[in-house]
This record gives structure tokens, sequence and C-alpha cells, in this order.
């Protein structure tokens, strides 16, 4: 579980996240959702401490992380993995090499039982003897699953998903989703996943902080949201055609 | 600030023996054919362009191999080798740093719980100050086998002469000298540029500055420390 309490951040004069409070549970999808420059990525990456605090706690199972030195960060960062928007693979790897990467820096496994973690990975995210191809040579839904099988190989206790949805059609983007949403379960992990993709809400969205200018604005589920009267999460949420006809069907019933 | 992350104790030894091994491949290795190529023909240049000064019959032909001998150990097999590794081994390190730093692999380091300084640095600057002398060394041997070439291909001297004044009035420490100045030189080219490549924000735009501005600082240092280092030695 990992719980934000009263977290504040500033870029100069401009406040970007203001007091936000939030518990993420364990063993289910939690989803960052709001407009793009809301503070979704911010609060993510004050969360891994890629940004420092400028005011209250991220609770990673009690323990508050920006007040932890260098090495107690890195332990629990080695519990994490994270999902970037952009993949962020190692060009110069393998996908092999890569996913092998946190399993050749922070265990003493054999090459056998690493080779098998690898494999195992690979077939996770359905990438089945894809083992031998560097990332240039990847679609960009091969890359989310391949950056996905990297972030799970050392088996951690945290998911932090960066859009992963962004740039691909909207058929992988629920293969992804779906991935997500069954790695969580099957490892019982905490999993925080930013998007502003609402498929991506509704199919996976068990817990939601919608945070609006920075503020949060709204908490609730992927039911729950379809039928809210927040005024700028109706806006958000129903911003689309589709969406405002899903809404008064919705309403209807 | 950087340094001090840099040379913090690796996180695990096997890795970073495999990171440095790779980059003294990378680094020195690849180096190899443009290092050949430049020094042969700076070897015979110099050897030709003296024959050609020397135009007294008072001076013996053998100062030609002497004095391509000491231009290629004092100055260019360390100086403006390392010049141009400056601009090769420099801007692909900065580059490759900064590239990582925008497309956020170097923040997938760090959530890994990676000293991503010390993991993307140390490995390159160890394999340089490693494989730098190397360079060095094959720079002075074909550079004075270029200017051997160079006379007895134009008849501008005979290889007798050459050989003889390559060995005249030769003094050993020259060549540590030269060796420790591109330790130096290796040492500043790849913090320098790890440096500009670590920092890099924005786009591909600034991924060639950062590069660009690691040639260029690394190339004034590197003249500025031979020029120190030439009045601590030499000069004195």
């Amino acid at each position: 579980m990992i719980e934000i309490k009263n977290i504040s951040k500033s870029f100069g004069d401009r406040k970007v996240i203001d007091d936000v409070s939030f518990v993420f549970e364990q063993g289910k999808t939690n989803l960052i959702i709001g407009e793009s420059g809301g503070g979704k990525t911010v609060t993510m990456k004050l969360m891994v401490g890629l940004l420092d605090i400028d005011q209250g706690e991220v609770l990673y199972n009690g323990q508050n992380f920006p007040t932890l030195g260098v090495k107690e960060k890195q332990e629990i960062r080695k519990k994490i993995g994270m999902l970037f928007q952009g993949g962020a693979l190692f060009d110069s790897q393998t996908l092999e090499e890569n996913v092998c990467f946190p399993l050749d820096m922070f265990t003493t496994m054999t090459k056998e039982e690493k080779l098998d973690r690898v494999n195992f990975c690979l077939d996770k995210v359905q990438l089945t003897n894809k083992n031998q191809l560097y990332p240039g040579e990847l679609s960009g839904g091969m890359k989310k699953r391949a950056a996905l099988a990297r972030a799970i190989a050392n088996n951690p206790q945290y998911l932090f998903c960066d859009e992963p949805n962004s740039g691909l059609d909207p058929k992988t983007s629920i293969v992804i989703d779906n991935l997500i949403q069954s790695l969580t379960k099957e490892f019982n992990i905490t999993t925080i996943v930013i998007t502003h993709d609402m498929n991506s809400v509704v199919e996976i969205g068990e817990k939601i902080l919608y945070l609006y200018k920075g503020k949060p604005w709204w908490t609730g589920n992927s039911k729950e949201i379809l039928k809210t009267t927040n005024p700028e999460l109706v806006d958000f949420v129903f911003a689309s055609g589709f969406m405002k006809e899903v809404f008064n069907a919705v309403n209807k019933k | 600030m950087l340094l001090l992350r840099v040379f913090k104790k690796p996180q695990n030894f096997r890795v970073y023996m495999r990171q440095i091994i790779f980059e003294i491949d990378n680094i020195g290795i690849s180096s190899l054919p443009i290092v050949a190529i430049i020094s042969v023909f700076m070897g015979g240049i110099i050897a030709y362009q003296s024959a050609f000064a020397i135009d007294s019959p008072l001076v013996p032909l053998y100062v030609i191999g002497f004095t391509t001998r000491e231009s290629m150990i004092l100055e260019f097999s360390s100086t403006i080798l390392c010049l141009i590794l400056a601009g090769k081994v420099g801007s692909n390190i900065a580059s490759e740093i900064g590239a990582m730093r925008i497309t956020e692999q170097i923040d997938a380091l760090e959530i890994m719980g990676i000293n991503s300084a010390s993991y993307l640095i140390l490995p390159k600057i160890a394999a340089a100050m490693f494989i730098f002398p190397f360079l060095v060394v094959i720079s002075m041997f074909l550079g004075l086998a270029g200017g051997y070439m160079m006379g007895v291909l134009t008849d501008a001297f005979t290889g007798s002469q050459y050989v003889y004044g390559i060995q005249a009035f030769f003094e050993p420490w020259k060549i540590g000298y030269s060796i420790a100045k591109s330790i130096s030189f290796a040492f500043l080219i790849t913090s320098l540029s790890s440096y500009f490549g670590y920092y890099t924000q924005g786009g591909a735009l600034e991924v060639g500055k950062s590069s660009t501005a690691a040639v260029v600082y690394s190339s004034i240092l590197i003249l500025l420390f031979s020029l120190i280092y030439t009045k601590l030695f030499i000069g004195n």
C-alpha cells in the first residue's frame, strides 16, 4: 500500500500539486486521471522521488519515502517497477538484456535462472521468443509490453505506469490494460496508472483519483465515474460525443 | 557533485566490469582506425616538411627523424590525438547519455534503485583512462613509421638517416610524460562529456547542443592543460 498525505509541489510561483492525499491499495489498479498539465505525472514523480516534494508525506507501507536516506530509498526502489510513457528501454540492449538488467544488478540468480525468469516475463506480456530483438525493431505496443516485462522482472511490490496507452490503437490499449490488471491481481501488486484514456478508466479503474489543476477533485471507481455529477469531471469524462451518449444512456437507466 | 556520485562504490562489480570492457571496445578499439590513419599521415607530413625546411648543408638530415620523434611523442600523440578523440569520443558520450536522459532511460535506472551517474559514467572514465595510453603508444609508432615511409617513397631523405635521427638524444621519460598527459586528457574528455550529456534537458536539439559543448569545452581544457604541463615539465 502507498499513501500520500497532503503533498504539494511548486515550480517557481506556480503551484502544480496542491495538498493531495490518497491511498493506493495493494492488489488493485489505482488510477490517477486528469487533463494534460493537471499534475498527474508530477504526482507520480514525487511519489517515486524523481522530483523533490515541497510538503507532505509519501508512505510506502508506513515508511515516509522523501525523508529516507539514499540507501533506504534505493531499497524501496528495488521493489518498484515502472512503465514509462515512451517505454525507456535501453536502446543498446536486446529485449532479453533489458528484462534481465534488474536481475543482473540486484540478484544472485544463476544464468539459467535469469533466463527462465526473462522468458517467463516475456511470455506474460506475449513477447515469447522475441528475446534477441532490439527496441528499435519493435512497434509502439511491443515496446510498452517489453517495458512492462522489465518492470515486473524483479517481482515488484509497486508498479507505476505513466500513460501506458499513449500513442497506441484502441485494441492494443486494451491488451496493455488487461495485462496491467492481470499482473496486479496475480502478483498482488500496488499498481498506479496515470492515464487520460477513458477506455482505460472504464476498463481497469478500481480506484480513481481525479486531479484538477493540481488539486484532488474527485475519488471513486469506474462505475461511479459514469454517474458523477461533478461538473469538471463530467466535462473531462464526457468530452467526446460518444461518451456523452454513454452518459445519457447510463442516466436514463 | 556529479563526480561524487560517479565515484561511489559500484553496486555490482561484475556488471561494472562488463560495462568497462564494453566501453574499452566502444571508446578505444573503435577509435583505432582513425588513430592509425591520422598518425601515419601526420608522421609523414612532419617528416616531409622537416626535410624541406632544412636547406642548410650544415644541418644533418638525421634531424628530420629527431624532429618527427619529438613532435610525435611530445605533442601529436598525446595532445592532438586527444583533441581528435574529444571530437569522436566526447560527442559520442554526450549524445549517448543526453539521449538516455531525454528518453527517460536515466530515470528508469534511478527508479530501479541504480546510481545512474556511477553506472553510466564510471565505466567510461575507467575505460578511457585505461585505453588512451595504448592509443597514444600506437600513434607514436605509426607516426614514426609514417615518417619513414614518406622519406623512402619520396627520396627526401634516406631510411638510415631517419632511423638514426629517431634514436638520437632519446629521453625515455618523455614517453611516460606523454602517456600521463593522455590519461589526464582521457579523464577530462569523458567526465566533461558525461556531465554535459547527463544534464541535458529538452529534446533532440538540446542533445546536439550538449554534444557540441562537450567537444568545445574538452578541446579548450585539453589545450589549456597541455600548456600547463609543457610549462611545468618541459619549460623547467
